[in-house]
């Protein structure tokens, strides 16, 4: 078989929903070399919900072996965590590293294809610039994982990619290997302010809605047609094995069904609806939420978080019974009308249900250096708002609930052993203003040290130039 | 799901409960407080603080007062009121409805096709709304007072107006007059030269010279000319710049002109700290600037405001992501600050005592002392931590409510009370 004839196979099984579409981009990540290192006597805050004083975190081969006290080092450096703080690496699901770049010159706009409303195939992953200076503030700051996200423009923006937070020259060496792609959507103002102001459609929340739908409609027409195919190819290839004899043709004049032409903003779509790609959709208002609810449900597919969700806490019971994430800011607000709601006690109250998923994400190159200031500062509010918030808690908002709205969660998230040894070590209770990233492992490498910052700035565009400190 | 009003009193916290009117003015004793002065005294263990007709007239330990409200403090900080930064908070209540939005001189004439005039009488404080909900949500944080400035975001102007401190308990006549500045904007997006050069034009107008004559082509209109000219003798002019090679033109043209420069952003201030020290330039700066988000701000460091202190420079907060919305953030920011490398009193005097004397308020205002108008901050525990809240707050003396339209929303979808 050719290789083209190998890929229109794989695309047809895939969108019978029977297999991942074969990725053009593939990770080409790999861990750095480590060492076995233990981590001693630390307050462990382990992402599943435990807090383990004095506790001992062992990482052999990129991967956490043990967690707990007093544990046999086996050989491994030991690293003395006294008074220090362990958590797992930090997880951000909304970042825009790389598609608006530093410095934002318009050459760095990358993040937005505000060209048409749908532009489902379009990847983020294809505006990621990894010299990026934003990607090691972030590692200093503990984030090991992010997934950047085309913009809010459109209503459908494209694919999003979950990355390593490790220096790369290529995208592909920082791709998260086995992650499954993001969905961006976008409902509300953003849209309909950009499309209405060039005078098209949408230019009214009723034309995002009816813009989503027609989108994913004609997603389902697609999934017919290659599913039609799939079925006609099945025949075809059984009448030519010679197994089974067709019944209308002789083996001699049968013809090979052609294929559909493929169609990569309605590929996505079908991706999403087949669960292969995790939809995140930006949308503040309560009431649009519980639209794009309905419209997930008409189109058979999942949405794995909100993001932005000012008014979450308003339907908190709704989006935990659903198993929907929302991914929130701390304090942001106000800066546009569907953003007027805003309450500090967003997160917490999100969190309160039974099997609420909230998420601390930050959509910021500044906000993302310090998530664990924005979940104290969520936390803080919902104590005081009358919530059991304690921090082995409060760790999860942004890494094990953050993992499982990129379903990574079996990889990364929590300490767990068998887990990517993504781990930081804070100089205190991270749940605090004053508190570092004392050291930063991704897959058991030390990839940040504060103890001993790099002589150099890692990114190639600050290279040369004056520099406030090393980056 | 539905929401019911029936948590809406049942706030957790007993001093928020004070009645949602603001208290008539009156004697108040703040006993067994950690008084952060910000002055020479430091900070004082389980002190007193005593306030009549909206002074602090005593600070010290063992006070009493008869007749005086008092609030036992319980060992809890006590700072003063701490300063927004620069703000269009009471002038913009939406960001991107234009019309809530008041800060821009030239927000009407978006689509002209020439370049917009600078207007220095252009003053934004004609449009303050002391109701404004924004100043409501802040306020409870602590924040008893911010610059509210104009901003040129749509002109290409060098100059966007003038701003005031205003203060945020929701009085009518909030502007503190000796607080009046003009905003300089070179980040107008055209040749840093050519705003230089309008810049002195414009100058060169607000001194004429006789050979100025009536129909020469001139920048300002008369009334420009006389606030401008008002400025140039001794005022105070803020100046949006982050370049190293900026802030020094900036000194030159303010010493040339005899106007007292404020280096506002400053992102590579540190870089010219020696001369801004030398000069007694102050720099309003936010302290979460570490990305080039421009080539002006190539070196930025968390380090800025360590460095700049360190060498001697007046430093103020302000928050440049969103200094309305989120004006509240600049204690976050001050914290940060303290983890690079800022000592924690100018941290504290960044938000409070320096605020003050850079907008020519500080012999009333930012500090705990005697004399000084009764601005007063009682917090859950260290102000610069993230986790702590601001518990009970005076402004004049008077117990300012701590409920806002956010804590309203908070109670109404409280979980248990849907």
């Amino acid at each position: 078989m050719t290789l083209t004839r190998l890929l229109l196979l794989a695309l047809a099984a895939w969108a019978a929903g029977a297999a991942a579409a074969p990725d053009p981009f593939e990770s080409t990540y790999q861990p750095a070399a480590s060492t076995p290192a233990l981590i001693r006597n630390a307050t462990v805050l382990d992402g599943t919900g435990r807090r383990l004083d004095g506790a001992d975190v062992l990482m052999r081969d990129g991967k956490i072996v043990a967690v707990g006290a007093g544990l046999d080092a086996d050989g491994a450096t030991v690293v003395d965590a006294q008074g220090r703080w362990v958590t797992p690496g930090l997880i951000d699901v909304h970042s825009h590293l790389g598609v608006y770049a530093s410095p934002g010159v318009t050459a760095h706009q990358d993040g937005n294809e505000a060209t048409d409303p749908v532009t489902a195939g379009v990847w983020a992953e294809h505006g990621v610039w990894p010299q990026d200076p934003g990607f090691y503030t972030a590692l200093a700051g503990g984030t090991t994982t992010l997934q950047v996200l085309p913009g809010s423009a459109n209503l459908i923006g494209g694919r999003g990619v979950t990355l390593r937070n490790v220096a790369a020259t290529t995208m592909q060496e920082m791709k998260f290997p086995g992650a499954p792609h993001g969905l961006k959507m976008a409902c509300g103002e953003n849209p309909k302010r950009v499309y209405g102001g060039k005078g098209r459609s949408p230019s009214t929340r009723m034309g995002n809605v009816a813009g989503y739908r027609q989108a994913f409609a004609d997603a389902q027409e697609y999934q017919r047609q290659w599913q039609k195919y799939e079925r006609e190819l099945a025949a075809y290839e059984a009448g030519s094995d010679g197994r089974k004899s067709s019944k209308k043709k002789g083996d001699g004049d049968a013809q090979p069904p052609a294929s559909p032409k493929r169609d990569l903003r309605l590929e996505t779509l079908v991706g999403a609806m087949n669960g292969e790609i995790l939809v995140h959709i930006h949308c503040y208002r309560a009431d649009e939420m519980a639209v794009m609810l309905d419209l997930a449900k008409e189109f058979g597919f999942k949405v794995a978080a909100f993001h932005h969700g000012v008014e979450a806490y308003k339907i908190a019971d709704r989006l935990a019974q659903e198993g929907v994430c929302g991914a929130l800011w701390a304090d942001w607000w106000g800066f546009k009308m569907e953003a007027y709601d805003a309450i500090w006690e967003n997160i917490a109250f999100v969190d309160a249900p039974e099997n609420g998923c909230a998420i601390v994400h930050s959509d910021s190159a500044e906000g993302i250096q310090r998530l664990n200031q924005e979940a104290a500062k969520a936390m803080s509010r919902g104590q005081r708002a009358g919530l059991a918030i304690p921090p082995e808690h409060a760790i999860r908002w942004l890494t094990s609930n953050a993992a499982r709205a990129l379903g990574v969660a079996d990889q990364v998230g929590t300490l767990e052993p068998g887990k990517r040894a993504d781990v930081v070590i804070w100089n205190r209770d991270p749940f605090s203003v004053y508190a570092h990233a004392d050291r930063v492992y991704v897959d058991g490498a030390l990839r940040y040290d504060r103890a001993t910052p790099p002589a150099q700035p890692e990114s190639d565009f600050l290279l040369g130039q004056p520099a406030g400190g090393a980056l | 799901m539905r929401p019911t009003h029936a948590m809406a009193h049942a706030c957790l916290c007993a001093l928020a409960a004070l009645p949602f009117a603001v208290a008539s003015a009156q004697d108040l004793l703040v006993r067994n407080a950690k008084v952060h002065t910000v002055t020479e005294r430091g900070t004082l263990e389980r002190a007193d603080v005593l306030v009549r007709n909206g002074r602090i007239v005593a600070v010290g330990t063992g006070l009493a007062a008869a007749g005086a409200t008092v609030v036992e403090a319980n060992g809890r900080p006590l700072t003063p009121g701490l300063f927004g930064g620069i703000t269009a908070l009471g002038v913009e209540e939406v960001s991107l409805e234009s019309s809530t939005v008041d800060n821009d001189p030239h927000a009407a004439e978006q689509s002209a096709a020439t370049a917009p005039e600078p207007r220095p009488e252009f003053d934004v404080t004609l449009s303050f709304n002391p109701d404004s909900a924004v100043i409501g949500v802040n306020r409870v944080e602590g924040i008893t007072y911010a610059m509210v400035a104009p901003s040129a975001v749509s002109g290409s102007t060098v100059i966007a107006g003038q701003g005031t401190v205003a203060r945020l308990d929701g009085r009518a006549d909030a502007a503190l007059a000796p607080s009046r500045t003009l905003f300089a904007n070179l980040n107008a997006g055209v040749s840093r030269a050519g705003q230089f050069m309008l810049f002195e034009q414009a100058a060169r107008e607000a001194k004429p010279t006789p050979q100025m004559r009536d129909g020469d082509f001139r920048l300002l209109t008369p009334a420009g000319r006389e606030t401008l000219a008002r400025y140039l003798n001794g005022g105070r002019i803020v100046f949006d710049v982050d370049r190293a090679t900026d802030i020094r033109q900036v000194m030159a043209f303010a010493q040339k002109h005899g106007a007292r420069p404020v280096v506002a952003g400053g992102a590579q201030a540190w870089q010219v700290a020696g001369q801004l020290a030398q000069a007694k330039v102050p720099v309003v700066l936010d302290p979460l600037v570490d990305l080039p988000d421009s080539f002006d701000q190539i070196g930025a460091t968390l380090e800025n405001a360590a460095r700049l202190h360190k060498a001697g420079v007046r430093v103020a907060f302000t928050n440049l992501n969103d200094g309305t919305h989120n004006a509240r953030k600049v204690r976050q920011a001050a914290g940060v600050a303290v983890a690079n490398g800022l000592p924690w009193d100018a941290a504290l005097a960044a938000l409070t005592a320096n605020p003050a004397e850079i907008f020519g308020i500080g012999n009333e205002y930012g500090r705990i002392a005697p004399g000084y108008v009764a601005d007063l901050v009682l917090w859950s525990g260290d102000p610069l931590e993230v986790t702590t809240v601001a518990e009970q707050m005076w402004i004049d003396g008077r117990a300012q409510s701590m409920r806002s339209r956010q804590t309203e929303l908070r109670d109404r979808y409280r979980p248990g009370a849907r």
